[in-house]
C-alpha cells in the first residue's frame, strides 16, 4: 500500500487539503490530484523549469519538491496569474511581444518572471536572462521573452523608464 | 482589420491559452478510465532476448496487462514513412538503447513503473555498431536481418542505401582548376529536446479507435494504423493536439501502434508518456561526416565540387534516409558550380532511430561546404564574402541542372547581413568575423485539403489539418481569412488535429504549411468570395460581372458594402453559411532525383562577430545577424521568433550538443542535466533578425516557406569568425570551450593550420 499523508496547502488563494503519497513530488499532486495540467512535465530533474510554480514567494521547480514538504506553504500556478479574467501585465505583454511559440515552457516562464519582478521590478536585460535561466525555451524565443518581461515592467511603472536597453 | 490581417502581427491564435494554462497538449488530456503505460527496456543497446518473465509483474495491484511481443499479431507488424522495418515492439533482439521489449498498463502511474521495473527480460548482449566506422567494418555484426532487404544488393551491409547525384564531368574539370580544396567535417549526433516529451493515448472507439498524438503528421498516422489493424481509414480517428514544440522529432508514428494494441487488449484507454530520457532515446538528427573537394579558379570561380558524406542513421531508417538524399542532392550549396559529383551513404547503426530535424539533412554539408569556401577564400586572398557572391546564383539561374531555379535575389540578403555585421568595418583586437550562405530546398511534393466556412454572422471557422507546434499557422491562416473575408482575427476559430474533422494535409514538414496549406486556405476563401459575389449579384440585382469581391468587401458599381452585410439578406430566413473548400497539390514529378522539384528555396545568411577567451576556450558571440529570403513576411513577428529560434537551435549544435555513447551504446549525457542546450544566458550579446521581403514566393501574398533556413549555416559563420578571431580551424562540432581551447593550444604547431 502506498503510505499517504494530509496536507493543507493554499493554491492560487483557494485552501485545499489534500491526501497526499509520501513519495508525489508536488509536481505529481498539482497535475494529478488538482488537475492543474497548466504546471508542465519535462526533465524531471530541475533543470528545465518547466514545472515552475511559486511557494511562498519563491520558485521552485515543482519536479524537486514532495508534496508533503510543501504542506502549509502558498502556492501559485500558472492558473493563478490572472485575476477575475483579467491577464496579468506579464502574461499581456508575453502576447503582445510574441513571446509565446509552442507554449510548453511558458507557464514556467510566466512564474519564474512574475517572481523576478516581484523582488526586481525594474530589472536589466541582463538580470531578465539570468533571472529566466532555468527555464529552458526549445523554440528559442529567448529575445522576445526578455522583452515581454521588459514590457511587463515599464506597463507596471508609471513615469519614464530607466531600464537598459 | 489591418492589424488583423496580412503582413500585421496579431496576437497568436491560441496564444490566450498558452499564457493561462489552458492549453492542453497530450498529457494533460485525461479521459475516464485511463490506464498508464510504462515500457520495459534493457540495460544495453544490443541483446538477444531469451525469454520474458511477466508473472511478477502481473501480480503488482492495478496492473491490467503486460504486453510482450508475443501478444502481438504474428508476424509482429512492422511500419515507418519509408521502409517499413520497424516492429512494434522489439523481436528476438533490441538494437538500440531504449527500444522497448514489453510494456505495461497499470490503473497508476506508481503501479505501472513498479511492474515494468519487474519484467525479469532473461538476455544476451550482442556485438553491436554506434559508429560510422565501426558500422562500416567488412566484419561487423548487420543491424537490419537481410530477410528484411529481399533484393536489396547491400542488404548484406549496413549500408541501407547509398545516392548519387551531380552533373558535369568532375574530373575533366579538376585538372583545370588553379586551386582545389579539401577537407573532412563532422556533424555531431543531437536531439530534438522538444520541451514536450512524446506522449500518446489510444482509446476504442465504437467499432474504431482514437488515438492521440504529438504527432506533426496526423493523416500519415492515421494511415498507418489503419493498416496495422486492418480498419477502414474512417473508423482510426487521430486527435493530433498541438504539440509542445516539434522541429521534425514529431513528424512520423513512433509508439502509437503499441498503445493501440494495448487499448484494445484491454478495452480501455491506454496513455503513455515518455520521460525526456526516453525522448532522447527515441529521436535524434543523423552525425555525419562529410569528405569535400571544392575546385577554384585564381579569381575564384568555382570550378567543381566533389562531396561525399556518410550519415549515422540508427536502428531504424524512419525518415532519415530521405533527409540524406534531400540534404547531399543540394549540398553544392547557392552557387554556379559547373562540375558536382555528391555521393552519401545512409549507415545503420545500433543507435536511437535518427529522422526529420529542422533542416532535413542540409545542416550537415553546408557546415562542410560553407566552411571549404572560407578555406579557399584565405588560399585565394579573396574576401569570403566576396568570394561567395561572385559564385552565387543569380534569380533564374540553375543551381542544380533540371530543378527549379534561383527563385530569389539571394545576394539582397548577404549584403543585408554584411552590412548589419558591419563587414569589413575595423574590429576590436581578439575579435573575428564570420559569414556564410544556407540554402535548403522546400517540399517536392504536397497535397492539402482546406474547408472555410463564412457563418451567419461574418465569423469564420477555417479546417487546416497543419499542426501549429509553435510555428504559428493557426493564426497565419486566420490571416489569410480576415484578409479575403474580412472578419476580425478573433472571430476567427482555425480548426486542426482531428481526422475526422478535418480535411486531409498529407504533413506539416519542410516549412511548407504557409505555402501549400496557406494557398489551400486562400483557395477556399477566394471560393467563399465567389458564392458572395453571386448572393450580392441576386440581393442587390446586379449583373455578376460588375462585382468585385475582395479583402473582406463587395464592391458593387455605386458603393462598397463588407460582406456581411450582403450575407445576411443573402442568407435570408433559413440562415446558413457559405462554404468553400481549398486544394493544393504540388504532383510528383517522374525520374526528378527527389520525385520532384523543390516549391520554394529557404535562402538564408548569416554573419557573426566573436571573441574567443583564450584562457577558456570559450566562444562570446558579440553581435549575430541572421537574415532570411522569406518573399513576403505574412506575420513578422512569428516570422522573426522563428528565424531567432531557428538561430539559438543552430547554435546548440554549433557551441554545445552532442550525444556520447558509451561502450555499450547508452547515452552516456541522456537528460537534461548533461545535454545542454542553449538558455537564455546563451544569446549573442547583439542579436538581430531580418528578412528580405520581394513578394517573390508561390505561397499566398508572394510569401515563401521560411523557420529552416535561419539554421543551416550557423555553424560555418560561427567557425569562420572563431577563425578569423583566433586563426584556428576547427572541423569538428560542437565548438565547445574544450574543443577550442585545445585548438588554441596546438596553435602554431601546424595541426589547425590552413587547409
Amino acid at each position: 500500500m502506498t503510505a499517504t499523508q494530509p496536507i493543507r496547502v493554499t493554491v492560487n488563494g483557494r485552501r485545499r487539503d489534500l491526501d497526499v503519497a509520501v513519495h508525489h513530488t508536488l509536481l505529481d499532486v498539482l497535475r494529478d490530484d488538482l488537475a492543474l495540467t497548466g504546471t508542465k512535465e519535462c526533465c524531471l530533474v530541475g533543470e528545465c523549469g518547466a514545472c515552475t510554480v511559486i511557494v511562498d514567494g519563491r520558485t521552485v521547480d515543482s519536479c524537486l519538491v514532495l508534496a508533503v514538504e510543501a504542506d502549509g506553504t502558498e502556492i501559485i500556478t500558472v492558473e493563478g496569474l490572472a485575476v477575475d479574467g483579467r491577464l496579468s501585465p506579464l502574461q499581456q505583454a508575453f502576447l503582445d511581444t510574441g513571446a509565446v511559440q509552442c507554449g510548453f515552457c511558458i507557464p514556467g516562464q510566466l512564474l519564474s518572471g512574475t517572481a523576478l519582478l516581484a523582488e526586481n521590478p525594474h530589472p536589466t536585460i541582463p538580470e531578465i536572462q539570468e533571472g529566466l535561466a532555468g527555464n529552458l525555451c526549445r523554440c528559442a524565443g529567448y529575445q522576445q521573452i526578455t522583452e515581454a518581461v521588459l514590457a511587463a515592467a515599464e506597463a507596471a511603472q508609471a513615469g519614464p523608464t530607466e531600464v537598459e536597453r | 482589420m489591418s492589424r488583423h490581417a496580412i503582413g500585421g502581427s496579431p496576437a497568436r491564435v491560441g496564444g490566450l491559452d498558452r499564457v493561462t494554462g489552458g492549453q492542453q497538449y497530450v498529457a494533460d488530456i485525461h479521459v475516464a478510465d485511463v490506464l498508464h503505460a510504462k515500457l520495459v527496456t534493457l540495460d544495453c543497446a544490443r541483446a538477444r532476448i531469451i525469454s520474458i518473465d511477466t508473472s511478477a509483474a502481473r501480480q503488482v495491484p492495478g496492473v491490467r496487462l503486460v504486453m510482450t511481443a508475443a501478444d502481438l499479431p504474428q508476424p509482429v507488424p512492422r511500419f515507418g514513412p519509408q521502409f517499413e522495418d520497424r516492429p512494434i515492439l522489439a523481436v528476438g533482439e533490441t538494437k538500440y538503447h531504449g527500444e522497448a521489449v514489453a510494456a505495461v498498463a497499470a490503473d497508476t502511474k506508481d503501479a505501472a513503473e513498479r511492474a515494468a521495473a519487474l519484467v525479469k527480460v532473461e538476455h544476451e548482449e550482442l556485438p553491436a555498431v554506434f559508429t560510422i566506422a565501426a558500422a562500416l567494418d567488412p566484419a561487423a555484426p548487420l543491424v537490419q536481418d537481410p530477410a528484411l532487404r529481399p533484393g536489396d544488393p547491400l542488404a548484406g551491409t549496413n549500408v541501407l542505401r547509398e545516392h548519387h547525384f551531380g552533373w558535369g564531368d568532375v574530373d575533366a574539370l579538376a585538372a583545370s582548376a588553379d586551386l582545389v580544396v579539401e577537407g573532412t567535417w563532422t556533424f555531431p549526433m543531437v536531439t530534438h529536446f522538444a520541451i514536450e516529451p512524446h506522449a500518446f493515448m489510444a482509446a476504442p472507439d465504437g467499432d474504431g479507435i482514437a488515438v492521440w498524438s504529438s504527432i506533426q503528421h496526423p493523416n500519415w498516422l492515421q494511415k498507418i494504423l489503419a493498416k496495422i489493424l486492418r480498419m477502414p481509414l474512417s473508423k482510426v480517428r487521430v486527435f493530433a493536439p498541438d504539440p509542445g514544440g516539434g522541429f521534425g522529432g514529431k513528424q512520423h508514428v513512433k509508439l502509437e501502434p503499441l498503445v493501440a494494441f494495448m487499448a484494445l487488449r484491454v478495452g480501455r484507454p491506454v496513455r503513455l508518456v515518455l520521460t525526456l530520457e526516453e525522448t532522447f532515446q527515441a529521436v535524434r538528427r543523423n552525425s555525419t561526416e562529410i569528405h569535400v573537394r571544392s575546385g577554384f579558379r585564381a579569381d575564384g570561380t568555382l570550378v567543381f565540387r566533389d562531396i561525399e558524406s556518410s550519415y549515422l542513421l540508427g536502428a531504424y531508417a524512419d525518415i532519415a534516409d530521405r533527409t540524406v538524399t534531400k540534404g547531399s542532392y543540394a549540398a553544392v550549396g547557392p552557387y554556379r558550380v559547373p562540375a558536382a559529383r555528391v555521393v552519401a551513404r545512409s549507415i545503420l547503426s545500433h543507435t536511437t532511430p535518427s529522422t526529420a530535424f529542422r533542416g532535413f539533412g542540409n545542416p550537415q554539408p553546408i557546415w562542410a561546404v560553407e566552411s571549404s569556401m572560407d578555406e579557399a577564400a584565405r588560399v585565394l586572398g579573396i574576401d569570403p564574402l566576396e568570394l561567395r557572391l561572385r559564385n552565387l546564383a543569380r534569380r533564374g539561374e540553375e543551381i542544380i541542372p533540371g530543378d527549379t531555379p534561383a527563385d530569389g535575389d539571394w545576394a539582397q540578403s548577404a549584403r543585408k547581413a554584411a552590412d548589419l555585421i558591419g563587414w569589413g568595418m575595423p574590429l576590436a583586437a581578439g575579435r573575428g568575423r564570420g559569414i556564410a550562405f544556407g540554402i535548403k530546398s522546400g517540399p517536392t511534393t504536397g497535397l492539402s485539403y482546406s474547408t472555410v466556412r463564412l457563418l451567419a454572422d461574418g465569423s469564420v471557422i477555417v479546417y487546416a489539418g497543419t499542426s501549429d507546434m509553435g510555428q504559428g499557422a493557426r493564426t497565419v491562416f486566420a490571416q489569410i481569412a480576415a484578409q479575403e473575408l474580412g472578419a476580425p482575427i478573433d472571430w476567427i476559430s482555425v480548426v486542426m488535429g482531428d481526422t475526422a474533422v478535418v480535411p486531409y494535409d498529407q504533413q506539416t514538414s519542410a516549412s511548407r504549411s504557409t505555402v501549400l496549406m496557406g494557398n489551400s486556405v486562400l483557395a477556399a476563401c477566394r471560393e467563399v468570395q465567389s458564392k458572395v459575389r453571386a448572393m450580392a449579384s441576386r440581393v442587390h440585382g446586379v449583373d455578376e460581372a460588375l462585382i468585385v469581391v475582395e479583402n473582406g468587401v463587395v464592391r458593387l458599381p455605386d458603393r462598397e458594402l463588407p460582406i456581411v452585410d450582403v450575407l445576411g439578406p443573402g442568407l435570408g430566413r433559413l440562415g446558413g453559411e457559405l462554404i468553400g473548400n481549398g486544394e493544393m497539390r504540388k504532383e510528383a514529378e517522374p525520374g526528378h532525383p527527389l520525385g520532384g522539384s523543390a516549391a520554394f528555396y529557404e535562402f538564408n545568411c548569416t554573419a557573426v562577430e566573436a571573441e574567443v577567451d583564450e584562457g577558456t576556450g570559450d566562444i562570446v558571440l558579440v553581435r549575430y545577424v541572421t537574415v532570411s529570403d522569406v518573399g513576403k513576411a505574412l506575420n513578422p513577428a512569428q516570422v522573426r521568433s522563428q528565424d531567432e529560434g531557428a538561430a539559438v537551435q543552430g547554435l546548440g549544435h554549433t557551441l554545445m550538443e552532442h550525444y556520447i555513447y558509451d561502450e555499450k551504446g547508452r547515452i552516456r549525457n541522456l537528460g537534461a542535466i548533461d545535454y545542454r542546450i542553449p538558455t537564455s544566458m546563451d544569446l549573442p550579446l547583439e542579436f538581430l533578425s531580418e528578412t528580405v521581403e520581394n513578394a517573390d514566393g508561390p505561397g499566398p501574398y508572394g510569401a515563401k516557406g521560411m523557420s529552416e533556413g535561419a539554421l543551416l549555416c550557423v555553424a560555418p559563420a560561427v567557425a569562420a569568425a572563431v577563425r578569423d578571431a583566433t586563426g584556428v580551424v576547427i572541423r569538428d562540432l560542437p565548438l565547445t570551450p574544450e574543443r577550442v581551447w585545445q585548438a588554441l593550444q596546438e596553435r602554431g604547431t601546424g595541426e589547425h593550420e590552413g587547409g
